[in-house]
């Protein structure tokens, strides 16, 4: 559905250019919600602005729904602009439009008749929640509406993919909730694709199926959820099931089990763990459950000596330890 | 007092006749002031370095015309441009020969007031309605001027009220209306209460508008 290859984006400037995208390899598919993340700066509205046709990557090629839109000429582009749909971190409705008007927009560009117009509109008010407001003005409206105003508008032609950049960093936890709900449940039922920009893993581990780990432009790692997850100490599992710090204790050193209760159940884990003995203590540990799995993250301290065979038998049950540097 | 007034013919003939003309001076000002100020602010955001269609080529002169435009006092701007009015008017004298003056003045300053205006409307509208598909013509029109619109009436009600300033400049030079009865029976014949009528109402002119330009720039905004 979503296919790059090779994107490089650089932003020539005075003191030396900026590499924004270096090099992505990323393949999305049809009716997945796949999150970007990555900390401030690693390139991730770059890439959306890719995707929309809204930059020209320097080099590499951007696919979406079959089109090339990394080679489309201006006139096609926006063409092809109407495949997609786009929901923006501060929303960007038009303030001299009210809520229906502003839904009504993509469809004015679009040439839909006024009569079909404003049936759409009153469809997708009332799949957002907001079938009473169309009279509104977005200034009279909270964050959260105003956000699935926004989703609405952005779904207004039927789009195959539906592109949203940090749509929920301006609002609260339960907000966020109910908007990621929003999505979900829109792909549920329309089947579209979805890409999130977000720097919030809970965002990630809401919805998503799958996630790409972008770091100074480039991919660090990429996956379905419950294959990075199990990837034990790679930095999305890292990130995405977190563990309490721990004090570091000089005399002492830290190991690391993981394990998800698809290849080891629990009681088994945990028996393993026991098994070790006296001088082995649990420190921190979460279990939770995610993209349909009960994973479980726990850190020993033992002592030094004991390391090597701790690991050696921790492995010997079919759970992934390692130490902690 | 009020009876020595009303018998003035002064006060009862020629205040009612120069207020005509000055309204008249000042509308048809007005009208090609936007008309052609309007498209001329557009046109500078437009092919500024971050609008929707850079190009430097037309950037530097145009604004170059714009800033000297802004620059010149009115009253030499409307000395030098005697001869051009004369050419187009026929005449350098009377409310319609002012017009070119007034306009030529009042175009380069609405025409920033305007660039400013849309300057202010958030980038990310724009962005929005690009990704949603919308043509150059339709992003200038549906968004940035309708976003800028309070802010435009706004820049167009201060053009309005500068041009009755103007426009009693103009009058000294020939130009009719309130500001010439103002100095020709004030300055010249000391007759301080065809004076201050004058000034009256032209505070009234320009009280009026400001009131109905704020209450429509009010009704535009939904911020
Ligand atoms: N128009 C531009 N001109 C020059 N450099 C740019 C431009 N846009 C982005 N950059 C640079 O490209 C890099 C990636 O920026 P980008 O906005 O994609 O980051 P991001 O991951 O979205 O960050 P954030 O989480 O803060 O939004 C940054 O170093 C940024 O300074
Ligand atoms: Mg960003």
């Amino acid at each position: 559905m979503i296919e790059l290859s090779g994107l490089r984006k650089v932003y020539p400037a005075a003191a030396g250019d900026v590499v924004a995208l270096d090099g992505i390899d990323l393949v999305v598919e049809r009716g997945a919600v796949h999150g970007i993340v990555g900390r401030s700066g690693a390139g991730k509205s770059t890439l959306v602005r890719c995707l929309t046709g809204l930059e020209r990557p320097t080099s590499g090629s951007v696919t979406v729904d079959g089109r090339v839109i990394s080679a489309l000429p201006e006139a096609r582009l926006r063409e092809a602009r109407r495949a997609m749909g786009m929901v923006f971190q501060h929303v960007n409705l038009l303030d001299s439009r009210s809520v229906a008007a502003n839904v009504a927009f993509p469809l004015e560009v679009a040439g839909v008749p006024r009569r079909r117009r404003a049936e759409r509109v009153a469809e997708l008010l009332e799949l957002v929640g907001l079938g009473d407001r169309g009279t509104a003005y977005p200034a009279q409206l909270s964050g959260g509406q105003r956000q699935r105003v926004g989703i609405a508008r952005a779904l207004a032609t039927e789009p195959a993919v539906l592109l949203c950049d940090e749509p929920t960093s301006a609002l609260d936890s339960a907000t966020t909730r109910q908007i990621l709900g929003l999505v979900r449940d829109l792909r549920d039922r329309l089947g579209i694709t979805v890409v999130i920009i977000t720097h919030e893993m809970g965002v990630v581990r809401e919805v998503c199926d799958s996630v790409t780990l972008l770091e100074h432009g480039r991919v660090v790692q990429s996956g379905r959820l419950d294959d990075v997850v199990t990837q034990a100490g790679s930095p999305l599992s890292n990130a995405l099931i977190p563990v309490p710090d721990v004090p570091q204790d000089e005399a002492r050193r830290l190991v690391e089990v993981t394990y998800a209760t698809r290849t080891v159940p629990t009681h088994r884990a945990l028996a393993a763990v026991a098994a070790l003995g006296e001088e082995v203590d649990v420190v921190a540990g979460t279990i939770e459950t995610l993209a349909g799995l009960r994973l479980g993250r726990l850190q020993l301290d033992l002592p030094h000596r004991r390391v090597a065979p701790a690991l050696a038998a921790l492995r010997d049950a079919g759970l992934d330890a390692r130490e902690v540097a | 007092m009020l009876d020595g007034l009303l018998d003035n013919p002064v006060l009862t003939q020629a205040v009612p006749e120069a207020t005509l003309e000055t309204l008249q001076m000042v509308g048809l000002s007005a009208l090609i002031t936007a008309v052609v100020g309007l498209p001329l602010g557009l046109l500078l955001h437009a092919v500024a370095p971050n609008g929707l269609r850079p190009l430097r080529a037309v950037r530097g002169p145009v604004g170059l015309v714009v800033n000297l435009g802004r620059s010149l006092p009115f009253i030499i701007l409307a000395i030098a441009l005697l001869p051009f009015t004369r050419a187009v008017v026929g005449t350098s004298l009377g409310w319609q020969a002012a017009v070119v003056p007034l306009s030529i003045g009042a175009i380069p300053f609405f025409a920033r007031l305007v660039e400013t205006a849309v300057r202010e409307v958030d980038p990310g509208k724009v962005e929005a309605a690009q990704v949603m598909g919308s043509s150059r013509a339709r992003v200038l029109l549906q968004v940035l001027v309708r976003e800028a619109l309070p802010s435009i009436v706004a820049g167009f009600t201060a053009t309005v009220i500068a041009l009755v300033a103007y426009s009693a400049m103009a009058g000294a030079i020939g130009g009719g209306g309130l500001g010439f009865l103002a100095i020709s029976y004030g300055y010249q014949r000391f007759d301080t209460t065809v004076m201050v009528v004058c000034v009256v109402v032209i505070v009234v002119v320009v009280q009026a508008f400001q009131v109905v330009g704020d209450a429509v720039a009010r009704r535009l905004d939904h911020r």
